[in-house]
């Protein structure tokens, strides 16, 4: 199938004084391919939220291509890119933040509509929220409502039906169930699902939950630090990590299973400051593998096998 | 079993029980039932974990221990609290004062917010080793300062530091080495690792662990992942909207082939499995009763898919299999299968 969605080399550095850079993302290369999911894992602070932002348009990038539907949105002016915005939507990790405090859910619900002036009459805008209302599953005696009168789930579901107004065809899901109990969270994952399969939807699904993100993803790219050291299909993922630090991620996660106690193998240290950094393998300083190779110079994303890439100079 | 006699004897020496516990919160809108007749309790070394969603009344549990309910409010309505046979309701806030830190400390959730960022950490350890040394001098106790940073893995020279210079998962490890400065015999963790990342996660139960081994410690450990009781918990007690459910050692909850509550099943198909092949997850249906109007008979009624007649009033029957015990009235025929119809 086609991709829908691509980046080439996308870089997004924050300036911090004259010569501190936060280089949150670094050269990432991905496509996604129309109707299919990419997961991205990674622990706090290895730049997967402001890739999705920066995807979207949330952020400038610093450097780098975005290509949509054959254009360059980078290189597009204001106002072309403009026409793009309504076709990538994203959905917030808190819904406890992302909503207005002040404004009911007919209001939320309706505000992407009003400002792209999509309905000519109140009638019909009413009847459209209403039906997306009811495709997020949110009962119709919830339209006055105010975010503060429903719990997590609910709230969460007002944020996809925002996100769903418009008909985009790219969705951007930033930890959208990671604020929510387990119960919860397997009502939205199963909602996104069925709303994936219904429009055709492709997602960049970020979290840091896996088990999460191998039930969601076709396919899987691990960040660390702002670079993508491993991407392969879901399934290939979990059966044969590569990447030390891939290994050490999917040893870490408690398994609720008796018997199979943690893998005492646990990574040592923390994630390193992005602020400037090194040359080099960024999880060089917490690999056990590290060799002089590994601080010389960049590793690069290598193809191992079919589809499974890995950034790691253990493999060649 | 393969404990030791010996071991045996030492370990069942009785650290807390608590005995059909209710507390509740007043406030404007009404009458919070949070806690709703809890019992359990915690032999020597254990770890117990307290198990469920938002709401269940895991914290207020915690809170009613330490008698830390917010004073306004909350309100411990009945049943028994005893630390050692010694009973700790009765306590006045002097006597409390001693027992909080010294015998039983706790853990909060987030590290971000437990520790006071305008002190630095070396002081914030300090403090709670001189309230119950009050005879030993600043200079005899900084060198338990140094020996108690150690101990967490951060190197002591570090004391002088204040908690925004330091990471999450090594605020953590502050507060940790706080809680056990004094030796407690009792331990609790309020979702002790939710706020942080699974490596980190998994650095902070290795060390839980470890110095539960070396400090002969009991545990209460609240949280909301299977996965984080399977690896540190031997008894499960899971609650629903303040009541327990479903007790047992951790081998009968986690035992597919065991009868099990509504509710604890449904916890567990909620988790996406990394090893399994479902496509589509099987939620619990619906949300967590308001506890300010909890339905009659079994809490869990609303959204149970066995639900029965007599489930929406009276009482509830109690199932018990040795250390196995479930509240529901499936349990009531057939004590093998479980299932009702």
């Amino acid at each position: 199938m086609a991709e829908l969605i691509k980046t080439v080399d996308l870089k997004k550095y924050f300036k911090l004084s004259k010569t501190e850079y936060l280089h949150a993302v670094d050269g990432v290369n991905l496509s996604i391919e129309k109707g299919r999911t990419l997961g991205v894992v990674g622990e706090s602070g290895c730049g997967k939220s402001t890739l999705g932002r920066t995807m979207i348009g949330l952020n400038n990038a610093t450097s780098g291509e975005i290509w949509f539907e054959g254009e360059d949105l980078l290189k597009l002016s204001a106002s072309r890119r403009k026409a793009y915005r309504s076709k990538m939507q994203i959905i917030f990790q808190d819904p406890y933040s992302s909503l207005d405090p002040r404004m009911s859910v007919f209001q939320l619900i309706a505000e992407p509509l009003i400002s792209n002036k999509v309905h000519k009459s109140k009638g019909e805008l009413v009847d459209h929220v209403s039906y997306l209302m009811e495709k997020v599953g949110l009962d119709q005696r919830f339209i006055n409502a105010y975010p503060h009168e429903m719990d997590g789930g609910r709230r969460q579901r007002v944020g996809i039906a925002r996100a769903l107004a418009l008909n985009p065809e790219f969705i951007v899901c930033d930890e959208p169930v990671s604020a929510l109990d387990v119960s919860i969270q397997a009502q939205i994952i199963n909602l996104l699902m069925d709303m994936q399969e219904e429009m055709g939807l492709t997602y960049m699904f970020i979290t840091h939950d896996l088990s999460v993100v191998r039930h969601m993803s076709d396919e899987i790219m691990v960040m660390y630090l702002g670079q993508c050291v491993e991407k392969a299909p879901a399934a290939e993922l979990f059966r044969n990590p590569l990447h030390p630090y891939t290994k050490a991620l999917l040893a870490a996660i408690p398994q609720p299973v008796i018997g199979e106690k943690m893998n005492k193998e646990i990574i040592r240290g923390e994630v390193s400051d992005p602020i400037n950094p090194a040359p080099g393998c960024r999880f060089a300083s917490r690999c056990k593998h590290c060799c002089p190779q590994c601080t010389q110079a960049d590793v690069p994303l290598k193809k191992v096998e079919n589809a499974h890439e890995v950034a790691c100079v253990l493999y060649k | 079993m393969d404990h030791t006699t010996e071991n045996m004897i030492e370990n069942t020496e009785k650290i807390l029980e608590v005995e059909n516990l209710t507390a509740v919160y007043n406030t404007d809108a009404g009458v919070v039932h949070a806690v709703n007749g809890v019992s359990f309790s915690i032999n020597k070394k254990e770890t117990i974990g307290l198990v469920g969603e938002t709401g269940a009344g895991k914290t207020t549990t915690a809170l009613a221990i330490m008698q830390l309910l917010p004073e306004r409010t909350g309100e411990v309505k009945s049943g028994s609290i005893r630390y050692r046979g010694d009973e700790l309701l009765t306590k006045n806030k002097a006597e409390m004062r001693l027992i909080r830190g010294a015998c039983i400390s706790m853990i909060f959730q987030d590290p971000m917010t437990a520790l006071n960022p305008l002190m630095t950490v070396g002081e914030q350890i300090y403090e709670s080793l001189a309230i119950h040394n009050s005879n030993k001098t600043q200079k005899e106790l900084e060198p338990r300062v140094d020996e108690l940073l150690e101990l967490v893995g951060i190197p002591a020279r570090r004391k002088i530091n204040y908690p925004h210079e330091f990471s999450g998962g090594m605020k953590q490890r502050i507060v940790i080495a706080i809680a056990l400065a004094c030796e407690p015999l009792l331990l609790i963790a309020d979702e002790p690792t939710t706020a942080l990342d699974v490596t980190i996660q998994a650095q902070v139960l290795n060390l839980m662990d470890e110095l539960k081994q070396k400090l002969s410690t009991s545990m209460i450990m609240i949280t909301h992942d299977l996965g984080v009781v399977a690896q540190t918990c031997d008894k499960v007690a899971v609650m629903y909207a303040g009541e327990i459910v479903e007790y047992g050692m951790l081998e009968e909850i986690f035992d597919p082939k065991r009868p099990h509550h509504p509710y604890t099943i449904g916890l567990f198909n909620a988790i996406p499995s990394l090893t399994g092949e479902s496509r589509r997850l099987k939620p619990i249906d619906g949300l967590m009763p308001d506890p300010a109007n909890l339905p009659e008979g079994c809490r869990f009624h609303p959204r149970c898919q066995e639900c029965m007649e007599r489930c929406k009033s009276g009482e509830i029957y109690q199932y018990e299999n040795g250390t196995h015990k479930i509240k529901c009235n499936l349990m009531r025929k057939g004590e093998n299968d479980g299932r009702a119809d």
